[in-house]
């Protein structure tokens, strides 16, 4: 059974602010109210043990979906389900068993040592004593809190309070972890860390991750499926593989000939830039297969050397986001 | 003391070994026991334990906001000078207007004095002005974190309110009473129980105050300028609370309609206790008012609370 469950999930902001044109004093009185539809009938179920990335551009909706499925946020319309509970009504219930990181944000009392946010935690969540002594012990040396656990948060680098924020997450065994952008602004080396951690709590006890990022490394080297949101709504849920196809199909075969010659034609690809001796060649995945094409080149021309250019996922990505522009406001 | 030891105090020797484990401990990340398993036994049991490990989170919760404050030593420093100085012109303008004059409202130059500074050491225990710890975490969003959490979200606030007081009345509120003491030689309570029933006094004060300025923090969920009440608040305040003025100086009615209010409770109630200006029935009296105001106005900030949560719409991304 599905852990998570989202259907037809809709979130509507109002806001006001002043009239177009008016200006002093005026804007104070003639405000206009204007709806947002920050999220816009969302479906999506998240089986147990699974690791997902959603990502979308910014303002897509991401973190008001995130808000709603911790039960922060009310829905405006829609169902949410969360390991059996609805959780805007069961929020206390479900806070039990699930962990979130915001990354721009921390939970840890900025003027105290670490491990003092951290022993608290214990407090809160009635985790037994053994329990939360093999956690520590397992979180402090994943994640090389060690030397930290002294230092009050505030004299903490982005990257440690990161990793402590993760700790703190993780301290309850939550069966789902929601983390919305746990690697904005990090160097590479903690990035890769938190990374790894992560593969490994997913791996090795099975926690649920539900992960934001703008980083489509932390996607492609941890989850085996995306959801993709654009102005509220969903444009993709699937593999990373299949998004290729689907959507970055183009690859590019890059030739080096013994010497230059006019474009070599083959079926189901273009000569997109022709340098010398050395050609690309585009040609979609659904038409041909990257031996076709090399054996037909070879067959026409004298190779000496060839490289095959995957498309980027960042370009797919984008391609996507700009591809799926529609209008959200409602007057 | 230095930053680094402080996790070191708050930890039990028990603690200590297994943050020592901690960091010469094995990565390996076991299974969480089922969720079955927890939290069987006799239901009476069960639910006193449940009730223990409750006020073991706040107690805990209590300590840290203690804590906390006390990391802030030169900020202390200079709110006990500036409480003090305070004081001084407050003690001098009494001394001038009672030139002459034996007892207004019952009230001698002496017990005067001694209310002037008892409340000056009172000024930061129940925070009149200026206190938006909650209101800035609705602004900026933070509150999404706490939110986020199995807890009383009023409770724990008001157990970090209950240890940052008990910061400020040992280290604002001491220094400027036995300053002001040794120079104006103040009243000292005649009973040794009126320090007990003072100290009751104070921290219901404290609750009648959190309470306030709980639910003035909640309207930053509504208002974009919530500071602009804060300042009608805290003018109200300072006036009606007696902060200003001993009520027992205030005129006829106007006496008797702040008595009633629930801002005495703030300052004037545990100052008079301290003065042993209420006794035997009357004592009980002023720590039932301030019972009585505390319960309400913490039932009402509940109410405004689940409103807020309810129509929440927390900011940022
Ligand atoms: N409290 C709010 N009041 C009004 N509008 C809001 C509020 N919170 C979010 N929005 C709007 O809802 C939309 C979605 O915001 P959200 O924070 O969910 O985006 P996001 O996908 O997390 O973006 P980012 O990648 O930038 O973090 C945006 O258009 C935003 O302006
Ligand atoms: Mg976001």
């Amino acid at each position: 059974m599905a852990i998570v469950e989202v259907e037809d999930l809709r979130k509507t902001f109002s806001v006001t602010r002043p009239r177009t044109g008016a200006r002093g004093p005026l804007a104070l009185l003639l405000r206009e109210r204007r709806e947002v539809r920050a999220v816009d009938g969302v479906s999506f179920r998240i089986e147990p043990g699974e690791m997902v990335g959603y990502i979308g551009p910014n303002g897509a909706g991401k973190s008001t979906t995130i808000k709603m499925l911790t039960g922060i946020l009310v829905p405006s319309g829609g169902l949410v389900r969360v390991a059996g509970l609805e959780p805007s009504r069961r929020r206390v219930e479900l806070a039990r068993r699930i962990g979130i990181v915001f990354g721009q944000r921390t939970q840890l009392w900025w003027d105290l040592p670490l491990c003092d946010s951290f022993d608290l935690l214990r407090y809160i969540y009635k985790v037994p004593a053994e329990r939360f002594r093999a956690n520590l012990a397992a979180y402090v040396e994943l994640l090389e809190l060690g030397p930290l656990l002294d230092t009050p948060v505030r004299q903490l680098s982005l990257g440690q309070r990161m990793r402590g924020d993760l700790t703190a997450a993780l301290l309850h065994d939550p069966e789902v972890l929601y983390l919305d952008e746990p690697t904005i602004g990090l160097d590479v080396v903690v990035k890769e860390r938190i990374r790894s951690f992560l593969a490994q709590l997913n791996r090795e006890r099975g926690v649920t991750v539900l992960l934001t990022t703008h980083d489509m490394d932390d996607i492609e080297r941890l989850c085996s499926r995306m959801i993709v949101i654009d102005h509220g709504r969903l444009i993709y849920d699937g593999s990373l593989e299949a998004m290729k196809d689907r959507f970055g199909g183009e690859r590019v075969l890059v030739i080096d000939l013994e010497e230059a010659a006019p474009p070599v034609e083959v079926p189901g690809t273009r000569v997109v830039k022709v340098d010398g001796p050395r050609q690309w060649l585009r040609f979609r995945r659904a038409d041909t297969t990257a031996a076709e094409v090399v054996a037909a080149v070879a067959a026409r021309a004298r190779l000496r050397d060839l490289t095959i250019e995957e498309p980027e996922i960042e370009d797919i990505v984008r391609r996507i986001y700009s591809g799926a522009a529609a209008p959200i406001d409602t007057h | 003391m230095r930053a680094e030891s402080y996790g070191a105090r708050l930890l039990t020797a028990a603690d200590r070994l297994l943050y020592s484990a901690v960091r010469h401990g094995e990565a390996q990340l076991s299974r969480p026991p089922s969720r079955g398993v927890r939290g069987f036994g006799v239901p009476c049991e069960r639910a006193r334990k449940a009730i223990g490990s409750e006020m073991a989170l706040y107690w805990q919760v209590a300590l840290r906001g203690f804590r906390r404050y006390a990391t802030y030593r030169a900020a202390t420093f200079a709110g006990v000078f500036t409480n003090t100085i305070f004081g001084f012109l407050r003690a001098y303008v009494m001394i001038a207007l009672y030139a002459g004059r034996g007892s207004i409202g019952g009230f001698d130059l002496r017990d005067t004095l001694t209310y002037t500074f008892v409340t000056q050491g009172m000024l930061m225990v129940v925070y009149i002005w200026n206190w938006w710890e909650i209101a800035l975490t609705i602004r900026s969003g933070d509150i999404v974190t706490d939110f986020a959490r199995p807890l009383n979200y009023q409770l724990y606030w008001l157990a970090q309110d209950v240890g940052r007081a008990t910061y400020h009345a040992i280290f604002r509120g001491i220094p400027p009473f036995v300053i002001g003491a040794v120079v104006f030689s103040l009243r000292l309570p005649a009973h040794p129980w009126t320090w007990l029933f003072f100290l009751l006094s104070m921290y219901l004060a404290v609750a009648v105050s959190f309470a306030f300025r709980f639910m003035l923090n909640l309207s930053a969920f509504w208002l974009f300028d919530y500071r602009g009440i804060g300042s009608i608040a805290a003018a109200v305040w300072t006036f009606l609370s007696g902060f200003a003025v001993p009520i027992a100086l205030f005129p006829g009615t106007l006496q008797t309609v702040a008595r009633a209010l629930p801002f005495a409770a703030f300052v004037n109630t545990p100052v008079e206790i301290f003065l042993e200006k209420q006794q035997g029935w009357a004592l009980l009296g002023a720590l039932a008012y301030q019972l009585g105001w505390a319960l309400a106005l913490l039932a009402a900030g509940r109410l405004a609370l689940s409103a807020a949560e309810r129509k929440v719409v927390v900011q940022g991304g």
